[in-house]
């Protein structure tokens, strides 16, 4: 299958699934929505802001971006459906391959990568949700870049 | 929300609560399938012994788009453990939308001995009864089907042509949005688009969702159902009614409530839905 644009960690983890049969790949997922962790306090308590509300998101999900100072970024991000697994496993992905990243990659990280972790029968409206979750992250780091050039 | 047997419905054994199901968890007349949109919720945890099927890999054909044949429906029900006596009992994610697909698609091969879990998932989690990540294992038995019944409740595109054009009724259950054509396909997600947008004509407009209540996922009592479909959209029980969305999931939903709740004989389900019909050369197209 052909490489996506991706930071580094997250493009090694779109590898290891191509190996991995249809049961494995769900049980891969699941281990991650259990290491979800929700936004601290310090960065956020509810009511959350709308500001940082995924808009296209039926779990009802939440991102939040900190400025590092080695000058990446770290994602956080609170999914409010009980039921929204997806969503806690796709935020725990990309809290683990795309916090610290540099931000060129970030910012250039394909949505392919959603359908080749979860595959590609993803519903629509799942979908959407993760994406409108990744594009949060990519908005910031390209918000990111764009104020540095500008300084 | 009050109990099923007063709620007024044609077909109230097809339902059963939460409860049902928590007294027959041992019952080996009885089998739990959920069925849901996201797959990761069943291995996240799910109503001890109930087994999955999942759209994509147990009720589609690998190849065509079509439902599974015959000999591997057999598979299927052999490999959870099913006989044609056994009631099998359906619950998932999303108020049971997928739940009432998996029901729907089980119905073209007769297995007429379903019900369905009113409130699905979410009403046996908000009730905090018991969950697992065991996954049952049964002993696998000989099912025999009857072939795929693609008549009675399932349509097929010219018959749609031809329903509509006779001004028959249609249930639209997609979003207004897509009702209007505003919107066709999710964004970055083109292999799912379909290349206008609208409705087919004549097609009235109630959301799936609306059936059932938001808060716990159960149905609405027949009464609230008749004012929907019959008062707000003039649909008859004695009227031949076709329901249809992008792929056919949502609009059995819609299916069900109106033949099993309203009771409504002749209601057929459009799978192949705004995804073919929308990408239908010269096909009348209405905005």
């Amino acid at each position: 299958m052909s490489e996506v644009n991706a930071p580094a960690p997250l493009r090694r983890l779109v590898e290891d699934f191509e190996f991995v049969d249809r049961a494995e790949r769900m049980e891969l997922l699941v281990e991650y929505a259990d290491k979800f962790e929700e936004v601290p306090e310090r960065i956020a308590h509810r009511p959350f802001p709308r500001e940082n509300h995924v808009v296209r998101c039926e779990s009802d999900a939440y991102v939040w971006v900190e400025d590092r100072e080695d000058g990446t970024q770290k994602y956080y991000f609170a999914v409010e459906n009980p039921q929204g697994v997806s969503a806690r496993a796709w935020a725990a992905v990309m809290d683990e391959t795309l916090s610290g990243q540099p931000l060129e990659e970030v910012a250039k990280t394909d949505p392919e990568v959603i359908f080749r972790l979860f595959g590609k029968e993803l519903s629509m409206g799942k979908g959407q949700g993760l994406m409108g979750m990744l594009d949060h992250v990519t908005s910031a780091a390209r918000r990111k870049l764009h104020a540095a050039h500008e300084g | 929300m009050s109990a099923i047997a007063e709620r007024g419905y044609a077909k109230p054994d097809v339902l059963v609560d939460t409860q049902w199901v928590a007294d027959h968890l041992n019952d080996p007349n009885v089998r739990l399938i959920e069925s849901n949109e996201d797959q990761l919720l069943y291995p996240s945890g799910h109503i001890p012994g109930a087994v999955q099927v999942d759209w994509a890999r147990d009720l589609n054909d690998q190849v065509r788009r079509d439902y599974v044949d015959q000999k591997n429906f057999e598979a299927l029900m052999a490999r959870i453990g099913v006989t044609r006596d056994t009631t099998v009992v359906f619950y998932g994610d999303k108020n049971n939308w997928w739940a009432t697909y998996a029901f729907w698609v089980f119905q073209l091969f007769g297995h007429t001995n379903a019900k369905v879990m009113d409130g699905g998932r979410l009403k046996w989690e908000k009730e905090g009864r018991e969950m697992t990540r065991d996954v049952p294992s049964y002993t696998p038995t000989k099912y025999e089907a009857p072939a795929r019944d693609d008549k009675t409740i399932r349509a097929f595109k010219e018959e749609v042509l031809k329903h509509s054009a006779a001004g028959k009724p249609l249930v639209d259950v997609r979003s207004p949005e897509e009702f209007r054509g505003e919107r066709t396909h999710m964004p970055d997600y083109p292999q799912e688009g379909v290349l206008r947008g609208g409705h087919i004509p004549g097609a009235k407009s109630v959301p799936w969702a609306r059936a059932a209540n938001p808060e716990d996922g159960t149905f609405k009592t027949a009464a609230e159902l008749k004012e929907i479909y019959e008062e707000e959209q003039g649909l008859k029980a004695s009227d031949d009614v076709i329901s249809y969305c992008r792929i056919g999931e949502r609009s059995s939903h819609t299916w069900f409530a109106l033949t099993y709740l309203l009771g409504y004989p002749t209601v057929r389900n459009y799978d192949g839905s705004w995804t073919e019909y929308g990408n239908s050369v010269g096909v009348p197209v209405e905005k």
